[in-house]
């Protein structure tokens, strides 16, 4: 084969999808749960497209979360890896929430002993709430838990304790 | 009253959250059992991750990066309120502080999130979904507190102690509010004081800052990790 100068010739080259990127994009683990992708996460809002330029609405999860630019410097590189110029938009508005995570991403949550995140509600939840809920312990599925405390090893779980299998679980905060 | 700069609300904001969050992290490993070890921690964090996205939107009025604003700035530039800049390393206090703290910050963030400036508007409103679990545990201490028989004085005494910082932390307009919510929570009245004002600032921001910056300071040129 003769080397390779015509670049518009290569498939590799070949103009940018947006659903390529997508794809590239959910290969890409969680730094901190890596059982989901940050596509199952939510944060990617949009990826838009302009000749070799991809733009990505990226919308942080925790505000303190140290993951934030592991993410964004991975979003980068998988983008480089596709040929296209990353051009990663950080949204600071109120449009992430755990509601944003996929159902997919849910259960693979779950199957990791995490339990997914509640609705949110239009109130915020309230002590009582968090106290007294159905929350379901992901190793047996009981509902007799209890809230061990508000605030976990990360900004996003709270720690609660399974009082049938008397196992300790990670719960994803609602936001 | 003349309202300050959009460029100084935001300081306003961050150097709360920054200082508040660095006084948290210093209950990290120390503090009276492993649960509230995690949630100071876990608090501070979340509060200094607010000061980023806050430094960040600041920077880009002033031209300049967040780290710089946050951290290069003269001690008298700082224009946090003197209630965050207290080093109470005593539980009522800390107790009381972080209460008082989140009760006047939730009224902030109610008339920032329906400000006419959208961005403003939804930073506020994300910051303020992270606020709702700092309440809940703050409201929870006070509840606690109040219902022993030695929690009760201390707290008293704490909250006595710091209610002219509290009222330092809104202006004139949004001050009353907070009296109403902290007068109805404790069932009974606070001493009508005078505030003591943002950017006043108390020596132990001077000491704060010096530990703070010193690996900045240590490597002008920037360090690498």
């Amino acid at each position: 084969m003769s080397p390779v100068s015509d670049f518009s010739q290569t498939p590799a080259l070949a103009p940018l999808s947006a659903e390529a990127v997508w794809w590239a994009l959910a290969q890409i683990p969680d730094p901190e749960l890596p059982v989901i992708s940050i596509v199952d996460l939510g944060v990617v809002r949009d990826v838009r497209i302009e000749e070799s330029c991809v733009h990505v609405e990226f919308t942080p999860t925790f505000m303190g979360c140290p993951a934030l630019d592991l993410m964004r410097s991975q979003m980068e590189d998988a983008i480089r890896g596709l040929g296209g110029e990353p051009e990663v938009e950080v949204v600071l508005d109120d449009s992430w929430s755990t509601d944003r995570i996929t159902a997919e991403g849910r259960e693979k949550l779950r199957a990791a002993g995490f339990a997914p995140p509640t609705p949110r509600a239009p109130e915020p939840p309230t002590l009582v709430q968090l106290q007294r809920g159905a929350f379901r312990c992901p190793w047996c599925n009981s509902t007799a838990t209890r809230l061990e405390n508000l605030f976990g090893p990360t900004p996003c779980r709270s720690l609660r304790y399974c009082d049938d299998c008397r196992q300790p679980f990670e719960q994803f905060k609602t936001i | 009253m003349s309202s300050p700069s959009r460029v100084d609300l935001l300081l306003d904001l961050a150097d709360d959250e920054l200082i508040l969050g660095w006084r948290n992290s210093e209950w990290t490993g120390i503090a009276p059992f492993l649960e509230e070890d995690v949630a100071f921690s876990s608090i501070a964090q979340n509060e200094i991750g607010h000061a980023r996205a806050l430094y960040e939107l600041a920077a880009r009025e002033l031209g300049t990066d967040a780290d710089a604003v946050a951290f290069d700035r003269p001690v008298a530039e700082y224009r946090s309120a003197p209630l965050v800049e207290l080093r109470r390393l005593e539980w009522a206090r800390t107790i009381a502080r972080h209460w008082l703290y989140e009760t006047a910050d939730a009224v902030r963030l109610e008339v920032l999130k329906a400000s006419d400036d959208a961005e403003l508007a939804g930073i506020a409103a994300k910051i303020d979904r992270e606020e709702v679990y700092h309440r809940i545990h703050a409201e929870m201490w006070i509840d606690r507190l109040l219902g022993s028989d030695e929690g009760r004085p201390r707290l008293d005494a704490a909250l006595d102690e710091l209610w002219p910082y509290a009222l330092g932390v809104l202006d004139d307009e949004l001050r009353p509010e907070l009296v109403t919510r902290v007068e109805a929570k404790l069932g009974r009245s606070l001493p009508d004081v005078d505030p003591v004002p943002r950017g006043k600032h108390e020596t132990e921001l001077a000491d704060l800052l010096e530990e703070m910056t010193s690996v900045r300071r240590s490597a002008p040129a920037g360090a690498r990790w």
